[in-house]
């Protein structure tokens, strides 16, 4: 799993800096606000819902617990990937509407944990893609890599709730 | 107050509340003035005046005081018990409650209406009562009731405490300090039941009475509060001193300011703990001490279990060779602990059941006030109150019920005159029933009204479509129409049927509960409701089944049969839409695969399993491959963490861990109906 050293960029004390952990999509980095990770779990086979869009697998049951489980591949329109042992699942706390859901999402890998102050985040350029961005919170450059830091309360609220898909293709029928 | 109060208040509200409720039953079951039943209500008021002093809720305290003092006199026969006396405190109750939910929600309760009775109040107590001061005027020991608005300038206060006052944590001493804030104190100590010999004596009996003398300005109510805590262990006599005046401005200075104070003071701290207190409102529940006794029980003997299955493990450790032995031990222990945890689990959940009198209890003055409304006699009994129901399902119960009950008062029973002219008795009957059957409880609703005419209600259906004009119904069918949207929302049906608006509503409710309703009527006799509800709503019999490699949990009770299809019942319609013929109806055979987006519609196999369900009225007959077996099951929400999913009544955690989904029948005929996979 995660390297579990931190890393950081800058002093990890100083202030107006947030704490990121970031997991990897096809080689590509992405970072979430730690505060949100509840835990990290491994794959596991979860329950279907009927008539939902293909990027919510279903729910699985985390101590007593009814939680949806999300593919970040299919939510982002990405290949799929066969799910194997090392495939992981980072347990998310969403906020909105003032009610907190936990929900899973599915990731290739996780990678590190990094602070980042808001001043080291740039503005996410216009994608220009069918793929909303109000999800991307900024961009940060790290070792020459590109980190996409997400709002996880917009790309999991309740656009993706809804029965409706977010994104532009409809939900398999 | 120097320690955070606000759980207190929070328990003070929720008993305030509750004593309200019991006034209010007393006030409607006083018949004539009967002393214990006056001793009841007085205690009530008393205790809410005291916590709303004791919380600094000063205007409740100072509004309950006359109410206290009007109870007071009637109990010792000083003022009757008649109808207008008792309607006036039946109001005085609903201010009450007004000014205690403005002090939990930190608003304020209607002013003028407050002053209109607290007037009302002090007019019944006579014109020697001051107005908006009715604090001299109480008539009860404290002292005769002639104060005027200069008021005393002191008071004498003669107190005998009763032998045990100090067991019961009160201290004289103490009192006397608060006292001697309130002005000048003189204190004459009284020692003549001091007992002659040490034998006798007891260091824990009080044998010291005093006489206390108070000069200043201090109200009436103040010197009660001093000693609202001991009126029932002493004997007190509180009375103006007389002609003993001290110069008022000078020790009247810092007076009037602390007066002034008292009323202003506890309505900021209403307003203050109202926000915390409304916020564990919702989330706190009272329970049964026995309850909690049985559970702690309970868990002893999970205890005893869990050790007797570790020293098991630890001899199979040691001596392997006694493995069978062991192992029959195993299995008794486990027995044991399969025992406990059903045990554990049906306990815990018995917490959650209050009595449905919490519901009941505002019948008796919903149905006293309609039927004074509508110049109507009503008796009202309550049978089983005591039964008891999830505190959600009572919660949700409340409005349901008060439409019902309404509509029996309004419409059910007839005005006297009719009812004599009918040859039945003038006072009509309502009856509210509750009772256990078969893991429901059951809520019957009856009247002797005059019923309900079937052939009326089936006219007014075939006129609004609502039934064909070859529909064949029998009676029972047609009563039930009356809880059809487009027939009971009708105005003129409601006199027709002799049942009011609304009647879906009620019954969309219940069914929202898992419940049922039905009504049976008998023109001239009266009408018989019927509310079946679960006895929880967290857990269900259901029973499992295999669709594709997927578990799913349907409601027992919604199951009608299950079956194996036979080749010459199986009908098309359409080409495409298979329908199962099972005796004389043709069902609807639903392919849940499909339903669920999970395969491509397949045909149906030469013998298939159907389990025949039936919701709403609606009967379908779903595709399974496979029953399992049928279990208890948890309901879980997919809400918590993700929305509600059509065609499901949420998930259940199997024993292997897995989610299941549970099947929502009336869910699934809607989407097998209008392909409705969308949110409801």
């Amino acid at each position: 799993m995660a390297n579990d050293a931190t890393q950081s960029i800058h002093d990890p004390a100083t202030a107006g800096e947030d704490q990121y952990l970031t997991f990897i999509l096809a080689e590509e980095e992405y970072g979430v606000d730690i505060l949100r990770v509840q835990e990290i779990k491994g794959w596991e086979r979860p329950t279907p819902l009927p008539n939902t869009p293909d990027y919510i697998r279903g729910v699985i049951n985390v101590r007593g617990m009814i939680v949806p489980i999300i593919d970040m591949r299919l939510r982002f329109r990405m290949e799929p990937m066969e799910y194997g042992p090392t495939t992981v699942v980072i347990m998310l706390r969403v906020i909105n509407e003032d009610r907190e859901r936990v929900m899973g999402v599915v990731v290739d890998a996780v990678s590190e944990v990094y602070s980042i102050g808001a001043d080291d985040l740039q503005p996410a350029p216009d994608f220009n893609s069918r793929i909303g961005i109000d999800f991307v919170r900024g961009l940060a450059t790290i070792d020459e890599k590109m980190i996409l830091m997400l709002d996880i309360d917009t790309l999991l609220g309740p656009g993706l709730i809804a029965s409706e898909d977010a994104i532009a293709e409809g939900a398999p029928a | 107050m120097s320690i955070d109060m606000a759980q207190f208040v929070d328990a003070f509200l929720e008993e305030s509340f509750e004593g309200l409720e019991r006034m209010e039953t007393e006030l409607l079951a006083l018949d004539g003035g009967d002393p214990e039943t006056l001793n009841t209500i007085f205690r009530c008021a008393h205790s809410i005046k005291g916590g709303a002093g004791t919380f600094g809720f000063g205007a409740i305290s100072e509004f309950t005081h006359g109410v206290e003092t009007l109870l007071d006199r009637m109990r010792n026969g000083e003022q009757d018990a008649a109808p207008e006396t008792v309607n006036l405190l039946l109001r005085a109750v609903d201010i009450l409650r007004a000014q205690l939910h403005a002090a939990r929600d930190g608003g304020e309760a209607d002013a003028a209406e407050v002053a209109e009775v607290r007037t009302l109040i002090e007019a019944h107590l006579g014109d020697a009562a001051p107005p908006r001061d009715p604090a001299p005027s109480d008539g009860s020991e404290e002292g005769p009731g002639d104060g005027n608005d200069d008021g005393p300038r002191g008071w004498r206060i003669h107190f005998r405490p009763y032998a045990d006052l100090m067991r019961t944590g009160n201290d004289p001493l103490r009192m006397f300090e608060v006292l001697a804030e309130l002005g000048r104190l003189t204190v004459h100590c009284e020692t003549d039941r001091l007992p002659d010999s040490a034998e006798a004596f007891d260091p824990e009996d009080c044998y010291l009475a005093w006489t206390l003398e108070l000069e200043g300005d201090a109200t009436g109510d103040q010197i009660e509060e001093v000693f609202e805590w001991v009126e029932d262990e002493c004997d007190l006599v509180i009375e103006p001193l007389e002609a003993a005046p001290v110069a008022p401005d000078e020790s009247s200075a810092p007076e009037p300011g602390a007066a002034a104070d008292t009323p202003a003071r506890p309505e900021t701290a209403a307003k203050g703990s109202g926000g915390s207190a409304r916020g564990a409102e919702s989330s706190s529940m009272r329970v049964n001490t026995g309850k909690i006794d049985a559970l702690i029980d309970m868990v002893g003997e999970l205890v005893i279990t869990q050790s007797m299955l570790t020293d098991i493990s630890e001899q199979l450790e040691e001596d392997p060779s006694q493995m069978e032995a062991q192992i029959e031990r195993l299995r008794t222990g486990l027995a044991e602990l399969e025992r406990n945890t059903r045990e554990l689990q049906e306990s815990v959940m018995g917490i959650r059941m209050v009595p449905i009198a919490q519901v009941f209890n505002r019948f008796p003055r919903l149905v006293h006030d309609i039927s004074g409304q509508l110049g109507k006699q009503i008796e009202l009994t309550l049978k089983g109150e005591y039964t008891e129901i999830d505190k959600t399902v009572m919660e949700h119960l409340g409005d349901p019920l008060v439409h019902l009950v309404r509509n029996a008062v309004d419409h059910g029973i007839e005005r006297p005159e009719a009812r004599a002219a009918a040859g039945k008795p003038e006072t009509g009957q309502v009856t509210l029933e509750a009772y256990h059957r078969g893991g429901n409880v059951i809520i019957e609703i009856r009247d002797d009204g005059k019923g309900m005419d079937a052939d009326r209600i089936l006219a007014k259906a075939r006129d609004t479509g609502l039934v064909g004009p070859n529909q064949q119904l029998d009676r029972h069918e047609i009563l039930q129409l009356v809880f059809e949207p487009g027939l009971s929302t009708a105005d003129q049906v409601s006199d027709l049927s002799g049942r009011g608006v609304g009647m879906d509503v009620v019954k969309k409710n219940i069914r929202g509960l898992g419940g049922n309703v039905e009504l049976e009527s008998e023109p001239g006799k009266g009408s018989r409701l019927t509310i079946r509800l679960p006895l929880t709503l967290s857990i269900m019999d259901g029973q499992l089944l295999k669709v594709g490699d997927e578990t799913f949990v349907i409601p027992l009770i919604a199951i009608v049969e299950s079956l194996q299809t036979l080749p010459e019942s199986v009908k098309q319609a359409f080409g495409k839409l298979p329908l199962y013929r099972l005796r004389d109806e043709y069902i609807p055979i639903i392919d849940l695969a499909a339903l669920f987006g999970r395969a491509e519609p397949s045909p149906l196999p030469e013998r298939a399993l159907l389990v025949v369900a039936e919701a709403d009225d609606q009967r379908v007959a779903l595709r399974v491959d496979d029953l399992l077996g049928q279990q208890q099951v948890v309901i879980k929400t997919l809400e918590t963490n993700f929305r509600k999913v059509p065609g499901t009544a949420g998930a259940t955690i199997l024993g292997d861990g897995q989610v299941a989904l549970i099947l929502d029948v009336a869910g699934i005929a809607r989407m097998a109906a209008g392909r409705d996979t969308r949110a409801a």
